[in-house]
């Protein structure tokens, strides 16, 4: 039963990642991408958990962590950059 | 910048040592489960990207005054000479060598030779991102 359930979240995950890659392929303006790519990133935390799951282990459980702190500084950066135009400041007053 | 990120500079002064604490938890697993100095390295690598990035770089090279160039040359000399002891007593090059110990209130512990291997190889990959990091972040054009 949890196995069955598992797997159409599998699949709907997926899916979700699909539609999110055409987002951040196409995106109109770097926002929608930003949003597209940390939205990939959620989701990619999400698979691995449920894989977890349905595999009965917890050796991903790193992979876990690894996407989330990636994803969070990847969106960081982004985010920066748009707003500043720059990533690093040299010198900040 | 015209305007101080406050939520940023808030976020990442808890953030970056949660993320130092796990990536010595990586360094540390590393030999039996996913993990070790490569991996371990990179995550300490974010943390001081993620400094960066919520502050700037003055005031972070005035906080860490390290010479990334130096880091990695001490990091391949550990990792070389890790290998060199071995060939002091006849084996070959990078030969491996582990014992397992007691010690008390850590209980059985596995000390391998592979351990100051990997503080070499951390210490190469924190030294080799950040400077790229850094040398594409100071170009003038």
């Amino acid at each position: 039963m949890l196995t069955t359930v598992a797997l159409i979240v599998l699949i709907l995950m997926a899916l979700s990642i699909l539609v999110c890659t055409v987002r951040a392929i196409l995106g109109p303006s770097m926002s929608d991408r930003l949003v597209a790519l940390d939205t990939i990133g959620i989701n990619l935390i999400g698979f691995t958990a449920i894989l977890l799951l349905v595999q009965d282990t917890v050796a991903y459980t790193e992979v876990v962590l690894v996407l989330g702190i990636l994803a969070f500084i990847g969106s960081v950066a982004i985010a920066k950059f748009i707003e500043g135009g720059v990533v690093l400041d040299r010198d900040r007053h | 910048m015209k305007n101080t990120p406050v939520q940023l500079h808030v976020i990442t002064r808890i953030v970056a040592f949660i993320i130092l604490a796990f990536s010595v938890f990586l360094f540390f697993a590393g030999h039996n489960n996913p993990g070790g100095g490569f991996i371990g390295g990179l995550m300490t690598a974010a943390a001081l990207v993620l400094l960066y990035l919520s502050f700037d770089l003055k005031t972070i090279k005035r906080v860490i005054p390290f010479n990334y160039s130096k880091i990695i040359g001490a990091g391949l000399l550990i990792a070389i000479l890790t290998g060199i002891v071995g060939m002091l007593f006849g084996f070959p090059f990078l030969t491996q060598f582990d014992e397992y110990y007691h010690i008390p209130l850590l209980g059985e512990t596995h000390a391998a030779s592979a351990l100051p291997f990997d503080l070499g190889i951390y210490l190469v990959v924190v030294g080799f991102t950040l400077l790229v990091i850094l040398t594409v972040a100071e170009d003038d054009s």
